[in-house]
């Protein structure tokens, strides 16, 4: 067979941090002083401390130290930055719950990393926490291709997980764009939602079991559980979506589907956010079982992406707005007939002003990336605030426009002039769950820009019914703001399961909940 | 002067689809898998589009033809939605096609549509034959200019630039002639919403090779379908010293 070269009709590329090329991330303490102080009664890590961990872990590569931290001490956004000086890599679940354990009897305060590619600050140390990475715990465990179950350790990468899958003719029921790097412990322990959520749901629903240690070293193992087990509180619940405030995810039992043999991919223009809406519901209506992704985003981002990319926009014209809609079935016939008639209907209605469809499965990939490129574009000119929300779909967009508004009123906005701080607010998102990205895109993180947009939009969503996190959680980020959509008697309770097994508050201090 | 255009287009697995072969070893499993316009077939007709875009009135039309089973009518709707005028499929059902017997009636074809330029893909990525233009352009007695860089139309003639070792090579022929594309031609377009609906109208003719007289014949047999020795996984070392060391065992320094 012919090989083509592999970056013939520009494929997706791997996900890219945003450049090192300039000066290193602040650290977190200095940036974020009034909000964070260091908590005295932890102890200091010593030298005997590290010889403990050396004794568990035997081989050498599991321990880092000092700068060979960095890249454990910065987010993906390259804006928060830690500063500790210690990694530790364990292979086993055993040597997780020995280093918990020693760490919870000693005071010393660890943070679990998966990834790192979390958005909200919760997978690095404020100070100097220990980074506890489960990178080295990636063994596939097992597959079962009658029932779909899928077992596996907690650092094995998401992309290898679904092409491990995809070999079976099975699908990871989760994808996002980070998938090259972020684990499948890690999406779990955030409760991840992205791209195929509207098809086959939240994790809470298609996670069958656990591993996970406690801080006291416990090992909690629920990965036998069947599809149907109703026997008392459905403890795994607790770790999903916890962002390692309760204990360290080591193993994922997870029902996987079939992956579709048929698969299509359209990218719509369209002239207002009203019209994306009713496109939204004549999608459900018409493609129905088939719809498998229905993604918006603006002019903006669209432009930032062609600029990422280098590359001209698939569609010619410029729109307002523009919709990824992706179907997938078992007969190719009856979904492309299916999504043809469709889009001849919202052309014919002028819901959609124009569209392309993917012909192959390159111009499919293509097509994505117009749509996956978007958190990495909206980086490159220094940095992003990222607000990641649900809003009932009526309001969702006009977020986007009361920011924009907002920092036009300040004077901080401008596309091309490089002495504003801020490119754009531009918004994207999982509209067929409600679920909106604003994305802030600026030349510097800055402490003007940041008190313009916060507390002014957790506010907003607050009145107008939505959450402050649709999906990326809460971590050092939203850590002041929870109250925005929890109440007071929720805060309550998740602080009596914080306190109950985690009474010394050594795991990920600092965040958004405190023992 | 007037274009009448011809670009045959083939079905074949995605390129991006990893071919897997069959239990029986006789081929590749077809059964479940995506299939697509032959990418340089699709520069083919990007080029043939480009043409008419940029020469008005020159282009008179452009006829898509695909040899293969009923179901590369998809691809025919695919060229047609692209811009193609009109088109033809050759149902041969399952059989392979050797090129011999591909030019054979692309000949055929070339009679019936009076078409005076013929622009090809110089390879199918399914079995990588390389041959078909080079065989029909002997069959027609017509000049060629394979692998093409580059197409520039100036008057009734015609020069085609090729990639080769160390620079270019460019060769310029008169009409009738025929030019297989290379990767780097141009970048095809995606197929818009409207175009798709035009499509269904535009004329698809189903032809037999029997109906244009063509008998088709194997002229080679498969023995044996086998994938290439895998490669041994590589090692990591973990210092500079330990790579020089391994380095140093297998006699690479
Ligand atoms: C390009 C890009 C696109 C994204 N798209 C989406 C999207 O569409 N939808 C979406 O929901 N999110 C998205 N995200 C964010 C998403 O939260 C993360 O990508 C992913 O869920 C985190 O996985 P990770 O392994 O990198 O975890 P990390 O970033 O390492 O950690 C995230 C949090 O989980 C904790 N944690 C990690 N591993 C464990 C473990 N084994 N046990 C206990 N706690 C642990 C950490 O302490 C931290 O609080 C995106 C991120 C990027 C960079």
């Amino acid at each position: 067979m012919f090989k083509l070269p592999k970056n013939l009709f520009r494929p997706l590329r791997p996900v890219f941090r945003p450049t090192r090329l300039y000066s290193s991330v602040p650290l977190t303490a200095e940036t974020y002083k009034d909000k964070v102080s260091i908590n005295d009664k932890f102890k200091k890590l010593n030298d005997s401390d590290i010889e403990f961990f050396k004794g568990i872990l035997k081989d050498e590569s599991g321990l880092i130290t000092g700068d060979d931290c960095l890249g454990y001490n910065e987010d993906w956004m390259r804006k928060y930055r830690g500063q500790s000086q210690l990694v530790l890599k364990p292979r086993t679940t055993e040597q997780v719950s020995m280093i918990l354990k020693y760490c919870n009897a000693n005071n010393l305060p660890v943070v679990p990393q998966g990834g790192n590619t979390g958005l909200v600050g919760g997978s690095n140390p404020i100070f100097d926490e220990i980074i506890i990475s489960v990178a080295n715990l990636n063994n596939i465990r097992s597959f079962d291709p009658v029932s779909g179950i899928f077992k596996c350790d907690a650092g094995v990468i998401l992309e290898t997980a679904d092409n491990y899958l995809a070999d079976n003719g099975y699908i990871f029921p989760l994808d996002l764009g980070a998938k090259g790097s972020c684990h499948v412990g890690g999406v779990v322990a955030t409760n991840a939602g992205g791209l195929r959520l509207l098809r086959y749901g939240s994790l809470h629903g298609t996670v069958l079991g656990l591993e996970a240690v406690l801080p006291d070293g416990t090992i909690y193992n629920s990965m036998n559980s069947l599809r149907k087990d109703n026997t008392g509180f459905d403890l795994k619940q607790l770790f999903i979506g916890s962002e390692g405030s309760i204990g360290i995810i080591t193993g994922v039992s997870i029902l996987c589907p079939i992956r579709s043999s048929s698969v299509n991919v359209a990218l719509l223009g369209v002239s207002s956010y009203e019209m994306v809406q009713k496109v939204f519901i004549e999608s459900k209506k018409e493609l129905g079982e088939i719809l498998s992704a229905f993604e918006f985003m603006d002019l903006n981002s669209q432009k930032l992406v062609g600029q990422y990319l280098k590359l001209d926009h698939p569609l010619e014209d410029e729109y307002p707005f523009y919709v990824l809609i992706e179907t997938s079935g078992s007969n190719k016939d009856h979904d492309d007939e299916k999504l043809e008639t469709f889009l001849a209907n919202q052309m014919e209605a002028e819901l959609v002003n124009d569209g392309i469809i993917a012909q192959d499965e390159s111009q499919l990939r293509n097509l994505w990336s117009w749509r996956e490129s978007i958190p990495e574009a909206s980086t490159m000119n220094g940095g992003v605030y990222k607000y990641d929300v649900s809003l009932p779909l009526d309001d969702l967009y006009s977020l986007v426009e009361a920011s924009s508004e907002r920092l036009r009123g300040e004077g901080l906005v401008d596309f091309e002039d490089g002495s504003k701080p801020v490119v754009e607010a531009i918004g994207y998102g999982h509209l067929g769950d409600g679920n909106l990205h604003l994305n802030v895109c600026v030349r510097e993180y800055s402490k003007s820009v940041e008190s313009v947009l916060e507390p002014f939009i957790y506010q907003w969503i607050q009145e107008h019914k939505g959450s402050i996190s649709a999906e990326h959680g809460l971590g050092f980020q939203k850590k002041n703001y929870v109250g925005y959509t929890k109440n007071d008697i929720e805060i309550k309770l998740m602080k009596e399961i914080k306190h109950h097994y985690d009474p010394h508050g050594i795991m990920n201090p600092y965040k958004y909940i405190t023992a | 002067m007037s274009l009448k255009i011809l670009v045959p287009v083939k079905r074949v697995i995605d390129f991006a689809v990893k071919p897997i072969i069959n239990k029986a070893q006789t081929g590749v499993e077809t059964k479940g898998v995506k299939f697509s316009m032959n990418p340089f077939c699709d520069i083919a007709l990007e080029e043939s589009l480009k043409i008419r875009e940029s020469n008005k009135g020159l282009v008179d039309e452009i006829h898509a033809v695909s040899i293969g089973p009923t179901k590369a009518q998809d691809i025919l709707r695919t060229a047609l939605a692209k811009g193609a005028d009109t088109s033809t499929l050759v149902d041969v059902g399952d059989e392979e096609v050797e090129p011999l017997a591909v030019a054979k009636i692309l000949k055929k074809i070339v009679e019936k549509q009076q078409s005076n330029l013929i622009i090809l893909g110089k390879q199918a990525i399914d079995d990588d034959s390389n041959q078909t233009g080079q065989m029909l352009a002997g069959l027609l007695g017509w000049p060629q200019a394979t692998n093409a860089s580059k197409v520039e139309i100036n008057g009734d003639e015609i020069s085609v630039t090729r990639e080769i070792d160390g620079g270019s090579d460019t060769l310029k022929a008169k009409l009738p002639m025929i030019i297989t594309t290379d990767l780097r031609l141009n970048e095809p377009r995606y197929v818009k919403l409207p175009n798709i609906m035009k499509a269904k109208k535009k004329p698809l003719e189903k032809l037999s090779p029997k109906d244009l007289d063509i008998e088709i014949s194997k002229r080679l047999q498969t023995l044996k379908v086998q994938a290439p020795p895998e490669r041994p996984a590589g090692v990591k070392v973990e210092s500079v010293d330990e790579l020089i060391e391994k380095l140093k065992q297998v006699k690479a320094i």
